[in-house]
């Protein structure tokens, strides 16, 4: 990977980040359920979620500044539960930044380096405040600062300390979209040249997908699911992750063949699955949630029916609504299967028959669909859901 | 909608826009002018009226007149520094013990005390509630030879140790120097409690959490960011507890000796027992010339313009 005795220090070797039994109670309340996490050392790992979930809870506990009710973190081989935040080789970018507004730039990021009492800090700060271009902005206090600049800073300041691992809360989330995106390559760009492990707790699944290696979703306290982001995407494991993570249509069917092949009925028609993609139990005469996302899904008008290889699933059903996005077109389609139905079309070759009120076939390969267990809401994590081109 | 309609239509609608935002821009003076009035009926006149006093000469009897006599000042100063000297050693004094005892208190008011903060905040201001002389008198008694208290620091051996540095004389602690300075101290302690805690409370807490989170102790965060950010609080609790101490004379009349006199005895007894008015103003304004240049340079040395 990268040249990592440059930057690693004396952190250097340290290990995994290792969550054991870990829980959180208020109360009544249990904002964490007991959960075991490992975090690879050198990954870059989100912590995906809507609010409430958990997941800042999660982080505070590895940061120290929450108390585990039961369990046990470990960094390395070192556990570090009983350790105060200020003795844990752990920094956090804090979602507000939490800058010092008493003290300037160059003084903000050599706090950790000062409080460990190491005397010449102008080189490391000079080093730093270049890694994070904003080595003219050392003598401004923080409030003079843009916001992407202050995050910068924010980063800066924790970075300078080589953590062994470096926490994100939501430290995009006051930023607009644009500076969002830029600044999720810029994180990127710093944690592949420095080699430390980032946990990056956020709400934002196009941004956990886009940087993490390894993304786990979580919901009401507990993981959902753990994996690369296009495992994630392409093999949901629940209702929750399929909705959460981009769009899923989600259709009730009934299994009728079982084998390394499901075929199921759906509002009358046959449809087809591997079964290794089924993360349910399935048996004859069971039911299943089968899933679609709505790009692997091609649109022809009822009147081609006869140009569709053989072998693809087919759903009947007529155009409700249209948008053009531009490099894509949004079709929702009111199907028996499964009512609307979302679809998304490249703008290859546009169909000018393809306008609502028009009867179409929905046609797929059948090794892109899902089938989840179907005791589960059908709707979990659809709210959450933001603009997901 | 033609276009030759346009601007014949746009100009009357223009002009009563024109007058509200006239009328707009008096409102801050018309919001200011009780304040201004008050100030120069009940400030700035009476301020005038005291600088020519105190340039006057002449004798209640035959009448004073202005005659540019700055000699005042000077003979003034001559005569009364023992007592400004004193003045300022009280109320600084006071103020350093507001200080030490109200900072813990504001503390643990705006971080620690939860559900108790608006108890322990009305429990601050509740000597409010009674008069001032009141108070100051009550303290006559707490501080009563053969009392409670005298009787006990007397037995803990800590009268021998203030009556060694001058604070008090042998087993009496009313009418000595230190009488008068607890009675500076309670009777100015809610000022200085009320704007610290009012600083402490703004700090955002998730800059405790930055600084542990850096590697800074309890003890190192307090003095790093908890201390630093509260300066505006300790700045202004400091002044409003000084200025008005130095000019004090309630405590000294009531608590003290002859040899506890304050400068806002000496300017008292001159307006009110001997009747020199020249010397009673200059007094005035010599207290109020070195306040005024003791809180610039403090201020200046606080640097507390550059705070957020």
């Amino acid at each position: 990977m990268t040249d990592k005795t440059v930057h690693t220090g004396k952190n250097a070797g340290g290990g995994d980040v290792r969550l054991t039994g870990i829980s959180k109670s208020y109360g009544a309340f249990t904002a964490v359920q007991p959960l075991d996490l490992t975090v690879p050392q050198g990954s870059f790992f989100a912590l995906l979620g809507a609010s409430g979930c958990g997941k800042t809870t999660t982080l505070r506990m590895i940061a120290g500044l929450e108390e585990p009710t039961t369990g046990t973190v470990f960094l390395g081989d070192r556990d570090v539960t009983d350790l105060p935040p200020y003795k844990r080789p752990v920094n956090t970018v804090f979602q507000s930044y939490a800058l010092f507004p008493h003290l300037d730039i160059y003084e903000n990021v050599a706090f950790g380096l000062r409080r460990r009492g190491i005397k010449s800090v102008k080189k490391q700060v000079g080093e730093m405040l270049e890694l994070v271009q904003l080595g003219d902005k050392a003598k401004h206090k923080p409030h003079q600062l843009s916001g992407g600049q202050q995050q910068r800073v924010a980063v800066a300041r924790a970075l300078i300390n080589h953590p062994q691992v470096l926490l994100l809360d939501e430290p995009l989330g006051a930023l607009d979209l644009k500076l969002r995106r830029q600044m999720q390559l810029e994180l990127k760009r710093i944690q592949t040249e420095v080699g430390i492990t980032f946990i990056h707790v956020t709400h934002d699944q196009e941004e956990a997908m886009t940087m993490a290696d390894t993304v786990a979703v979580m919901n009401g306290g507990r993981v959902e699911q753990l994996g690369a982001p296009a495992e994630l995407y392409e093999n949901p494991r629940t209702t929750f992750v399929a909705n959460f993570l981009g769009t899923s249509n989600l259709i009730e069917a009934e299994v009728v063949e079982a084998g390394t092949e499901l075929v199921v009925t759906a509002g009358g028609g046959k449809l087809r699955l591997p079964a290794e993609r089924c993360s349910a139990p399935a048996a004859t005469g069971g039911r299943l949630l089968l899933g679609i996302r709505p790009e692997k899904i091609s649109l022809a008008h009822a009147d081609d029916e006869d140009t569709i290889a053989t072998g693809r699933n087919k759903v009947t059903g007529r155009i409700v609504d249209t948008s053009f996005i531009g490099v894509s077109t949004q079709y929702v389609v009111d199907s028996p299967a499964g009512g609307a139905l979302q679809v998304y079309e490249q703008n290859i070759e546009r169909d000018t028959r393809l306008v609502p009120g028009a009867p179409v076939v929905l046609h797929w390969n059948p090794a892109h669909t899902f089938g989840l267990d179907a005791t589960q809401a059908i709707d979990a994590g659809v709210e959450t859901v933001e603009d997901a081109a | 909608m033609t276009v030759t309609d346009a601007p014949p239509a746009a100009e009357p609608a223009d002009l009563p826009v024109r007058k509200a935002s006239a009328r707009k821009r008096l409102v801050p003076y018309w919001l200011l002018l009780p304040g201004i009035l008050w100030l120069l009926v009940f400030f700035a006149l009476p301020m005038i009226y005291q600088a020519s006093t105190s340039v006057q000469t002449g004798s209640l009897e035959k009448g004073f007149e202005v005659t540019w006599h700055f000699q005042t000042y000077w003979e003034a100063l001559k005569e009364y520094y023992p007592q400004f000297v004193r003045s300022l050693l009280y109320a600084g004094t006071a103020t350093l013990l507001c200080l030490l005892l109200g900072y813990p208190l504001a503390y643990l008011i705006a971080f620690k005390a939860g559900r108790w903060r608006t108890l322990l905040l009305v429990l601050v201001i509740a000597p409010f509630f009674t008069s001032f002389l009141i108070r100051t008198l009550a303290w006559k008694t707490i501080l009563a030879d053969g009392g409670a208290v005298v009787g006990a620091l007397d037995a803990l051996h800590v009268l021998d140790v203030t009556s060694w540095l001058g604070w008090t004389e042998g087993n009496r602690v009313l009418a000595t120097p230190m009488a008068v300075v607890c009675g500076l101290t309670y009777n100015f302690l809610p000022f200085m409690i009320l704007p610290l805690y009012t600083s402490l409370e703004r700090i955002d807490g998730r800059l405790h959490e930055a600084a542990k989170d850096l590697y800074a102790s309890p003890a190192t965060t307090f003095r790093k960011v908890t201390f630093p950010l509260s300066m505006p609080g300790v700045v202004s609790g400091t002044l409003l507890t000084f200025i008005p101490a130095s000019g004090d004379y309630v405590n000294a009349e009531l608590l003290g000796s002859t040899d506890t006199k304050m400068v806002g005895n000496v300017i008292q007894s001159q307006f009110l027992r001997v009747l020199d008015y020249p010397t009673a103003a200059a007094l005035s304004f010599i207290l109020m010339a070195v306040v005024l240049l003791m809180v610039t340079v403090y201020i200046r040395r606080a640097g507390t313009e550059d705070l957020v």
